[in-house]
Protein backbone atom coordinates (compact mmCIF):
# COMPACT_ATOMS: atom_id res chain seq x y z
CA UNK A 1 0.00 0.00 0.00
CA UNK A 2 1.47 3.24 -1.47
CA UNK A 3 0.45 6.84 -0.57
CA UNK A 4 0.51 8.79 -3.87
CA UNK A 5 3.79 10.96 -4.42
CA UNK A 6 4.51 13.70 -2.95
CA UNK A 7 7.14 16.07 -2.10
CA UNK A 8 8.20 16.49 1.57
CA UNK A 9 9.99 19.39 3.09
CA UNK A 10 10.83 19.40 7.05
CA UNK A 11 11.51 22.80 8.59
CA UNK A 12 13.04 23.80 11.65
CA UNK A 13 11.25 26.62 12.66
CA UNK A 14 7.61 28.38 12.61
CA UNK A 15 8.19 31.17 10.01
CA UNK A 16 9.79 28.75 7.70
CA UNK A 17 6.73 26.62 7.62
CA UNK A 18 4.69 29.42 7.49
CA UNK A 19 6.50 30.40 4.37
CA UNK A 20 5.73 26.79 3.08
CA UNK A 21 1.95 26.81 3.41
CA UNK A 22 1.75 30.13 1.99
CA UNK A 23 3.78 28.75 -1.38
CA UNK A 24 1.65 26.18 -1.56
CA UNK A 25 -2.25 27.07 -0.19
CA UNK A 26 -4.36 24.18 0.06
CA UNK A 27 -2.16 21.25 -2.00
CA UNK A 28 -0.04 21.51 1.15
CA UNK A 29 -0.48 19.69 4.49
CA UNK A 30 1.17 19.85 7.76
CA UNK A 31 2.38 16.60 8.70
CA UNK A 32 2.84 16.71 12.74
CA UNK A 33 1.83 13.01 14.59
CA UNK A 34 0.38 11.77 11.35
CA UNK A 35 -1.52 9.18 12.93
CA UNK A 36 -4.89 10.10 11.07
CA UNK A 37 -3.35 11.84 8.24
CA UNK A 38 -0.71 8.82 6.74
CA UNK A 39 -3.92 6.40 7.32
CA UNK A 40 -5.81 8.24 5.44
CA UNK A 41 -2.86 8.82 2.72
CA UNK A 42 -2.03 5.09 2.43
CA UNK A 43 -5.94 4.44 1.95
CA UNK A 44 -5.30 7.36 -1.11
CA UNK A 45 -8.37 9.23 1.02
CA UNK A 46 -5.78 12.64 1.17
CA UNK A 47 -3.58 12.85 -1.56
CA UNK A 48 -1.71 16.25 -0.72
CA UNK A 49 1.17 17.24 -3.20
CA UNK A 50 3.16 18.71 -0.26
CA UNK A 51 3.95 17.79 3.14
CA UNK A 52 5.27 20.48 5.30
CA UNK A 53 6.84 17.95 8.30
CA UNK A 54 6.32 20.03 11.77
CA UNK A 55 8.01 17.28 13.92
CA UNK A 56 11.73 19.15 13.98
CA UNK A 57 10.14 22.67 15.00
CA UNK A 58 11.23 22.37 18.93
CA UNK A 59 9.83 25.77 19.27
CA UNK A 60 6.91 23.66 19.35
CA UNK A 61 7.25 21.07 21.53
CA UNK A 62 6.07 23.00 25.05
CA UNK A 63 4.07 22.14 27.53
CA UNK A 64 3.54 24.93 30.68
CA UNK A 65 1.57 26.60 33.18
CA UNK A 66 1.23 30.57 32.52
CA UNK A 67 -1.32 33.18 33.09
CA UNK A 68 -4.09 30.81 33.98
CA UNK A 69 -3.60 28.49 31.38
CA UNK A 70 -2.51 25.24 30.62
CA UNK A 71 -0.19 26.06 27.37
CA UNK A 72 0.05 23.24 25.13
CA UNK A 73 2.48 23.72 22.20
CA UNK A 74 1.66 22.58 19.14
CA UNK A 75 3.90 19.58 19.13
CA UNK A 76 2.89 18.11 22.26
CA UNK A 77 2.13 13.93 21.91
CA UNK A 78 -0.84 12.65 23.80
CA UNK A 79 1.63 10.60 25.63
CA UNK A 80 2.35 13.69 27.46
CA UNK A 81 -0.93 13.48 29.48
CA UNK A 82 -0.50 10.05 30.49
CA UNK A 83 0.37 11.05 33.96
CA UNK A 84 -1.12 14.51 35.07
CA UNK A 85 0.72 17.66 33.41
CA UNK A 86 -0.37 19.99 35.84
CA UNK A 87 -1.40 20.33 39.42
CA UNK A 88 -5.33 20.19 40.36
CA UNK A 89 -8.19 19.12 38.33
CA UNK A 90 -7.34 19.92 34.91
CA UNK A 91 -4.13 17.71 35.31
CA UNK A 92 -6.07 14.72 36.78
CA UNK A 93 -8.74 15.10 33.85
CA UNK A 94 -6.51 15.44 31.21
CA UNK A 95 -4.97 11.80 32.22
CA UNK A 96 -8.37 10.14 32.54
CA UNK A 97 -9.45 11.10 28.80
CA UNK A 98 -6.14 10.36 27.50
CA UNK A 99 -6.54 6.79 27.87
CA UNK A 100 -9.52 6.69 25.43
CA UNK A 101 -7.38 8.53 22.72
CA UNK A 102 -6.61 5.34 20.30
CA UNK A 103 -3.71 3.12 21.38
CA UNK A 104 -0.59 3.55 23.27
CA UNK A 105 1.97 3.45 20.17
CA UNK A 106 -0.78 6.08 18.59
CA UNK A 107 -0.23 8.46 21.29
CA UNK A 108 3.54 8.10 21.28
CA UNK A 109 3.36 9.97 17.67
CA UNK A 110 -0.29 11.92 17.79
CA UNK A 111 -0.29 15.14 18.90
CA UNK A 112 -3.23 17.26 21.06
CA UNK A 113 -3.21 20.23 18.11
CA UNK A 114 -3.40 17.33 15.24
CA UNK A 115 -6.53 16.06 17.05
CA UNK A 116 -7.90 19.67 16.96
CA UNK A 117 -6.82 20.27 13.62
CA UNK A 118 -8.30 17.01 12.35
CA UNK A 119 -11.47 17.87 13.75
CA UNK A 120 -13.04 13.78 13.75
CA UNK A 121 -16.20 13.55 15.85
CA UNK A 122 -15.07 11.17 17.64
CA UNK A 123 -12.29 12.95 18.82
CA UNK A 124 -11.49 13.08 22.79
CA UNK A 125 -9.19 16.49 22.88
CA UNK A 126 -12.23 18.52 20.69
CA UNK A 127 -14.33 17.52 23.16
CA UNK A 128 -12.33 18.47 26.04
CA UNK A 129 -11.37 22.05 23.60
CA UNK A 130 -14.75 22.42 23.25
CA UNK A 131 -16.16 21.76 26.73
CA UNK A 132 -13.02 23.33 28.40
CA UNK A 133 -13.41 26.88 26.23
CA UNK A 134 -9.81 26.31 24.83
CA UNK A 135 -8.31 29.20 22.49
CA UNK A 136 -6.59 28.15 19.66
CA UNK A 137 -3.87 30.08 18.67
CA UNK A 138 -2.99 29.86 14.86
CA UNK A 139 0.13 32.08 12.94
CA UNK A 140 0.06 32.25 9.17
CA UNK A 141 2.36 34.57 7.39
CA UNK A 142 -0.56 37.15 7.17
CA UNK A 143 -0.29 37.01 10.68
CA UNK A 144 -2.00 35.34 14.37
CA UNK A 145 -4.98 35.32 15.74
CA UNK A 146 -6.76 33.03 18.87
CA UNK A 147 -10.18 30.94 17.73
CA UNK A 148 -12.33 29.79 20.63
CA UNK A 149 -13.09 26.26 20.36
CA UNK A 150 -16.68 27.32 19.90
CA UNK A 151 -15.92 28.85 17.02
CA UNK A 152 -13.23 26.37 15.19
CA UNK A 153 -14.92 23.12 14.43
CA UNK A 154 -17.36 24.00 11.58
CA UNK A 155 -18.42 19.94 11.11
CA UNK A 156 -16.53 16.84 10.24
CA UNK A 157 -12.75 16.75 9.60
CA UNK A 158 -13.63 21.01 8.80
CA UNK A 159 -12.33 23.56 11.30
CA UNK A 160 -11.98 27.50 10.62
CA UNK A 161 -8.35 27.03 10.24
CA UNK A 162 -7.24 28.26 6.84
CA UNK A 163 -4.99 26.33 4.12
CA UNK A 164 -1.92 28.68 5.15
CA UNK A 165 -2.62 28.58 9.19
CA UNK A 166 -0.77 26.65 11.28
CA UNK A 167 -2.05 25.64 14.99
CA UNK A 168 1.02 26.74 17.14
CA UNK A 169 -0.74 26.58 20.76
CA UNK A 170 -3.78 25.40 22.68
CA UNK A 171 -4.28 27.03 25.84
CA UNK A 172 -6.69 25.02 28.51
CA UNK A 173 -7.95 27.51 31.85
CA UNK A 174 -7.24 25.91 34.97
CA UNK A 175 -9.69 24.44 36.76
CA UNK A 176 -8.65 25.57 40.57
CA UNK A 177 -9.58 22.93 43.64
CA UNK A 178 -13.35 23.62 43.63
CA UNK A 179 -14.02 21.53 40.42
CA UNK A 180 -14.07 18.17 39.00
CA UNK A 181 -13.97 16.33 36.15
CA UNK A 182 -15.49 12.94 34.83
CA UNK A 183 -15.62 11.50 31.57
CA UNK A 184 -17.17 8.06 30.01
CA UNK A 185 -16.79 6.52 26.75
CA UNK A 186 -18.24 4.01 25.04
CA UNK A 187 -16.34 1.86 22.34
CA UNK A 188 -16.83 -1.95 21.34
CA UNK A 189 -13.21 -2.61 21.78
CA UNK A 190 -10.48 -0.65 23.91
CA UNK A 191 -9.39 1.99 21.56
CA UNK A 192 -11.68 2.07 18.87
CA UNK A 193 -13.46 4.98 17.73
CA UNK A 194 -16.15 6.53 20.84
CA UNK A 195 -20.07 5.85 19.58
CA UNK A 196 -20.91 8.45 22.54
CA UNK A 197 -19.02 9.81 25.27
CA UNK A 198 -19.51 12.60 27.76
CA UNK A 199 -17.17 15.03 29.31
CA UNK A 200 -17.98 17.02 33.02
CA UNK A 201 -16.56 19.70 35.25
CA UNK A 202 -18.92 20.16 38.44
CA UNK A 203 -18.29 22.32 41.48
CA UNK A 204 -20.27 21.34 44.36
CA UNK A 205 -20.56 23.05 47.57
CA UNK A 206 -22.12 21.03 50.42
CA UNK A 207 -23.98 18.88 47.94
CA UNK A 208 -24.87 21.05 45.41
CA UNK A 209 -23.99 21.99 41.94
CA UNK A 210 -23.06 25.62 42.00
CA UNK A 211 -21.38 25.36 38.22
CA UNK A 212 -21.28 22.88 35.70
CA UNK A 213 -19.94 22.60 32.30
CA UNK A 214 -20.88 19.83 30.18
CA UNK A 215 -20.30 18.00 26.49
CA UNK A 216 -20.47 15.30 24.45
CA UNK A 217 -18.79 13.53 21.49
CA UNK A 218 -19.23 11.03 18.71
CA UNK A 219 -22.68 11.64 18.30
CA UNK A 220 -22.56 14.09 15.87
CA UNK A 221 -20.49 16.10 12.78
CA UNK A 222 -18.88 17.72 16.19
CA UNK A 223 -18.29 18.03 19.49
CA UNK A 224 -21.92 19.44 21.18
CA UNK A 225 -21.77 22.02 24.60
CA UNK A 226 -24.86 21.11 26.42
CA UNK A 227 -25.87 25.02 27.79
CA UNK A 228 -29.09 23.99 28.62
CA UNK A 229 -28.65 21.06 30.27
CA UNK A 230 -25.35 22.71 32.47
CA UNK A 231 -28.28 25.58 33.16
CA UNK A 232 -30.41 22.97 34.25
CA UNK A 233 -27.79 21.60 36.61
CA UNK A 234 -26.90 25.00 38.66
CA UNK A 235 -28.58 24.43 42.15
CA UNK A 236 -29.51 21.12 41.95
CA UNK A 237 -28.24 18.45 44.51
CA UNK A 238 -25.55 16.57 43.17
CA UNK A 239 -27.40 12.96 43.04
CA UNK A 240 -27.74 10.45 40.64
CA UNK A 241 -31.98 10.98 39.83
CA UNK A 242 -30.14 14.31 39.01
CA UNK A 243 -27.99 13.39 36.79
CA UNK A 244 -30.08 10.79 35.58
CA UNK A 245 -32.05 13.47 34.43
CA UNK A 246 -29.69 15.52 32.76
CA UNK A 247 -28.63 12.10 30.97
CA UNK A 248 -32.05 11.46 29.44
CA UNK A 249 -32.12 15.80 28.76
CA UNK A 250 -28.82 15.53 26.86
CA UNK A 251 -30.04 12.58 24.79
CA UNK A 252 -33.64 14.38 23.40
CA UNK A 253 -30.89 17.77 22.95
CA UNK A 254 -29.41 16.19 19.52
CA UNK A 255 -30.33 14.35 16.50
CA UNK A 256 -27.55 11.52 17.20
CA UNK A 257 -25.74 10.33 13.87
CA UNK A 258 -26.44 6.63 12.55
CA UNK A 259 -23.72 4.72 10.40
CA UNK A 260 -22.67 1.08 10.56
CA UNK A 261 -21.65 1.09 14.11
CA UNK A 262 -24.24 2.38 15.78
CA UNK A 263 -27.91 3.59 14.74
CA UNK A 264 -29.61 6.77 16.28
CA UNK A 265 -31.68 5.37 18.46
CA UNK A 266 -28.85 3.21 20.27
CA UNK A 267 -26.62 6.75 20.51
CA UNK A 268 -29.11 8.27 21.82
CA UNK A 269 -29.27 5.74 24.76
CA UNK A 270 -25.33 6.13 24.86
CA UNK A 271 -25.34 9.48 25.46
CA UNK A 272 -27.83 9.55 28.12
CA UNK A 273 -25.67 6.66 30.09
CA UNK A 274 -22.24 8.85 29.01
CA UNK A 275 -23.65 11.78 30.53
CA UNK A 276 -25.06 9.93 33.89
CA UNK A 277 -21.91 8.03 34.30
CA UNK A 278 -19.72 11.79 34.12
CA UNK A 279 -21.85 13.77 36.14
CA UNK A 280 -21.35 11.16 38.78
CA UNK A 281 -17.97 10.32 37.95
CA UNK A 282 -17.51 14.37 38.28
CA UNK A 283 -19.62 14.43 41.50
CA UNK A 284 -17.63 11.55 43.41
CA UNK B 1 7.80 15.32 -7.18
CA UNK B 2 8.58 11.92 -6.56
CA UNK B 3 12.57 12.38 -5.88
CA UNK B 4 14.19 9.97 -3.98
CA UNK B 5 15.82 11.21 -1.47
CA UNK B 6 19.36 9.71 0.09
CA UNK B 7 19.15 9.39 4.08
CA UNK B 8 20.92 7.05 6.54
CA UNK B 9 18.44 5.10 8.85
CA UNK B 10 19.93 4.20 12.48
CA UNK B 11 18.71 0.74 12.98
CA UNK B 12 19.63 -1.54 15.71
CA UNK B 13 22.69 0.56 16.31
CA UNK B 14 23.84 0.31 12.62
CA UNK B 15 23.42 2.55 10.02
CA UNK B 16 22.20 1.86 7.06
CA UNK B 17 22.50 4.47 3.81
CA UNK B 18 19.05 4.22 1.59
CA UNK B 19 17.97 5.75 -0.93
CA UNK B 20 13.72 6.61 -0.58
CA UNK B 21 10.91 8.23 -2.03
CA UNK B 22 9.50 10.16 0.96
CA UNK B 23 6.34 8.35 0.59
CA UNK B 24 7.80 5.15 1.85
CA UNK B 25 6.95 3.94 4.56
CA UNK B 26 9.55 3.23 7.22
CA UNK B 27 8.20 -0.58 7.66
CA UNK B 28 8.72 -1.06 3.50
CA UNK B 29 12.24 0.45 4.16
CA UNK B 30 12.98 -1.66 6.75
CA UNK B 31 12.22 -4.41 4.84
CA UNK B 32 12.88 -3.72 1.51
CA UNK B 33 16.10 -1.54 1.89
CA UNK B 34 17.45 -2.64 5.11
CA UNK B 35 16.55 -6.01 4.70
CA UNK B 36 15.25 -6.52 7.63
CA UNK B 37 11.76 -8.46 7.21
CA UNK B 38 11.51 -9.15 11.03
CA UNK B 39 8.92 -6.49 11.02
CA UNK B 40 5.83 -7.29 9.48
CA UNK B 41 3.06 -5.70 7.96
CA UNK B 42 -0.61 -6.25 8.21
CA UNK B 43 -3.28 -3.69 7.69
CA UNK B 44 -1.26 -0.59 6.94
CA UNK B 45 -3.17 1.91 8.69
CA UNK B 46 -2.30 2.02 11.94
CA UNK B 47 -4.94 -0.87 13.54
CA UNK B 48 -3.26 -4.17 13.97
CA UNK B 49 0.35 -3.06 15.41
CA UNK B 50 1.99 -5.95 13.20
CA UNK B 51 4.74 -3.44 12.57
CA UNK B 52 5.68 -1.91 15.59
CA UNK B 53 8.99 -0.40 16.30
CA UNK B 54 10.70 1.23 18.58
CA UNK B 55 11.59 5.34 17.37
CA UNK B 56 13.51 7.34 20.16
CA UNK B 57 12.72 4.90 23.17
CA UNK B 58 9.19 4.92 22.21
CA UNK B 59 7.17 1.83 20.04
CA UNK B 60 5.45 3.18 17.03
CA UNK B 61 3.62 1.87 14.20
CA UNK B 62 6.21 2.06 11.29
CA UNK B 63 3.18 2.12 8.63
CA UNK B 64 2.30 5.70 9.93
CA UNK B 65 5.89 6.97 9.86
CA UNK B 66 7.49 7.79 6.45
CA UNK B 67 11.53 6.30 6.32
CA UNK B 68 12.46 10.22 5.84
CA UNK B 69 11.21 11.06 8.86
CA UNK B 70 13.15 8.59 11.28
CA UNK B 71 16.14 10.45 9.65
CA UNK B 72 18.85 11.13 12.17
CA UNK B 73 16.02 8.94 14.91
CA UNK B 74 17.58 5.88 16.33
CA UNK B 75 14.79 2.68 15.11
CA UNK B 76 14.92 -0.49 17.38
CA UNK B 77 13.39 -3.59 15.21
CA UNK B 78 12.70 -7.17 16.92
CA UNK B 79 16.30 -8.08 15.29
CA UNK B 80 18.24 -5.81 17.63
CA UNK B 81 15.88 -7.29 20.85
CA UNK B 82 18.02 -10.36 21.65
CA UNK B 83 21.50 -10.04 22.24
CA UNK B 84 23.83 -12.93 20.06
CA UNK B 85 22.04 -16.34 21.09
CA UNK B 86 20.74 -14.45 24.52
CA UNK B 87 17.01 -14.29 23.63
CA UNK B 88 15.36 -10.63 25.53
CA UNK B 89 13.14 -12.00 28.41
CA UNK B 90 9.76 -11.33 26.35
CA UNK B 91 11.27 -13.68 23.70
CA UNK B 92 12.15 -16.28 26.09
CA UNK B 93 8.73 -16.10 27.90
CA UNK B 94 6.50 -16.04 24.88
CA UNK B 95 8.18 -18.62 23.92
CA UNK B 96 7.97 -20.83 27.41
CA UNK B 97 4.23 -19.26 27.44
CA UNK B 98 3.49 -20.22 23.96
CA UNK B 99 2.34 -16.58 23.75
CA UNK B 100 2.17 -17.00 19.44
CA UNK B 101 1.03 -19.60 17.05
CA UNK B 102 1.28 -18.54 13.40
CA UNK B 103 3.91 -15.70 14.96
CA UNK B 104 2.65 -12.67 12.47
CA UNK B 105 1.73 -10.33 15.04
CA UNK B 106 4.64 -11.44 17.47
CA UNK B 107 7.64 -8.80 16.79
CA UNK B 108 4.99 -6.10 17.05
CA UNK B 109 3.76 -7.34 20.15
CA UNK B 110 7.52 -8.30 21.33
CA UNK B 111 8.27 -3.89 20.43
CA UNK B 112 5.70 -2.96 21.94
CA UNK B 113 6.08 -4.30 25.26
CA UNK B 114 9.76 -3.83 24.87
CA UNK B 115 9.06 -0.03 23.87
CA UNK B 116 6.39 0.99 26.51
CA UNK B 117 8.76 -0.89 29.18
CA UNK B 118 11.36 1.51 27.51
CA UNK B 119 9.34 4.58 28.03
CA UNK B 120 8.33 3.87 31.66
CA UNK B 121 10.20 1.43 33.31
CA UNK B 122 7.89 1.84 36.38
CA UNK B 123 4.70 0.47 33.94
CA UNK B 124 2.44 -1.90 36.22
CA UNK B 125 0.77 -4.80 35.11
CA UNK B 126 -2.33 -3.21 34.18
CA UNK B 127 -0.85 -0.70 32.26
CA UNK B 128 0.94 -3.28 30.56
CA UNK B 129 -2.30 -4.83 29.55
CA UNK B 130 -3.69 -1.68 28.61
CA UNK B 131 -0.99 -1.04 25.83
CA UNK B 132 -0.84 -4.58 24.94
CA UNK B 133 -4.88 -3.72 24.08
CA UNK B 134 -2.99 -1.71 21.14
CA UNK B 135 -1.89 -4.89 18.93
CA UNK B 136 -4.17 -7.71 17.62
CA UNK B 137 -3.47 -11.31 17.66
CA UNK B 138 -6.06 -13.75 15.52
CA UNK B 139 -4.42 -17.33 16.73
CA UNK B 140 -3.41 -16.97 20.65
CA UNK B 141 -6.99 -15.76 22.42
CA UNK B 142 -4.54 -12.85 23.98
CA UNK B 143 -4.22 -14.95 27.21
CA UNK B 144 -0.85 -16.42 26.60
CA UNK B 145 0.34 -12.68 25.31
CA UNK B 146 -0.28 -11.30 28.39
CA UNK B 147 0.73 -14.16 30.54
CA UNK B 148 4.22 -13.84 28.58
CA UNK B 149 4.49 -10.47 28.79
CA UNK B 150 3.74 -10.19 32.81
CA UNK B 151 6.12 -12.60 33.97
CA UNK B 152 8.85 -10.94 31.10
CA UNK B 153 8.23 -7.63 33.04
CA UNK B 154 9.27 -9.03 36.32
CA UNK B 155 12.39 -9.91 34.65
CA UNK B 156 12.69 -6.53 33.04
CA UNK B 157 12.40 -4.79 36.37
CA UNK B 158 15.07 -7.69 38.29
CA UNK B 159 17.75 -6.94 35.04
CA UNK B 160 17.07 -10.61 34.95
Amino acid sequence: MKPAAFDYHRPTDVVAALALLDAHGADGKVLAGGQSLVAAMNFRLARPGVLIDVNRIAELDYLRVEGGHLRVGALTRHAAFHRPVVDGPLGTLLSRVVEHVAHYPIRQRGTFAGSLAHADPASEWCLTATVLDAEISVRSLRGARSIPASAFFKGTFTTALEPDELITEIRLPLLDAGWRGGFSEFSRRAGDFALAMALAVLRVESGVIRAARLGIGGVADRAIRLHAVEAALVGREATESIFRAAGAEASRAVEPSADIHASSEYRRDLIAAMVARALAEAAA
Amino acid sequence: MNDRLAITLNVNGQSYPVTVEPRKSLADALREDCGLTGTHLGCEHGVCGACTVIVDGRPVRSCLMFAVQAEGLAVCTVEGLAEGEALHPLQRHFWEQHGLQCGFCTPGFLMLAAGAFEADPTIDEAEMIDVLSSNLCRCTGYQNIAKAVSLALQDMRAGV
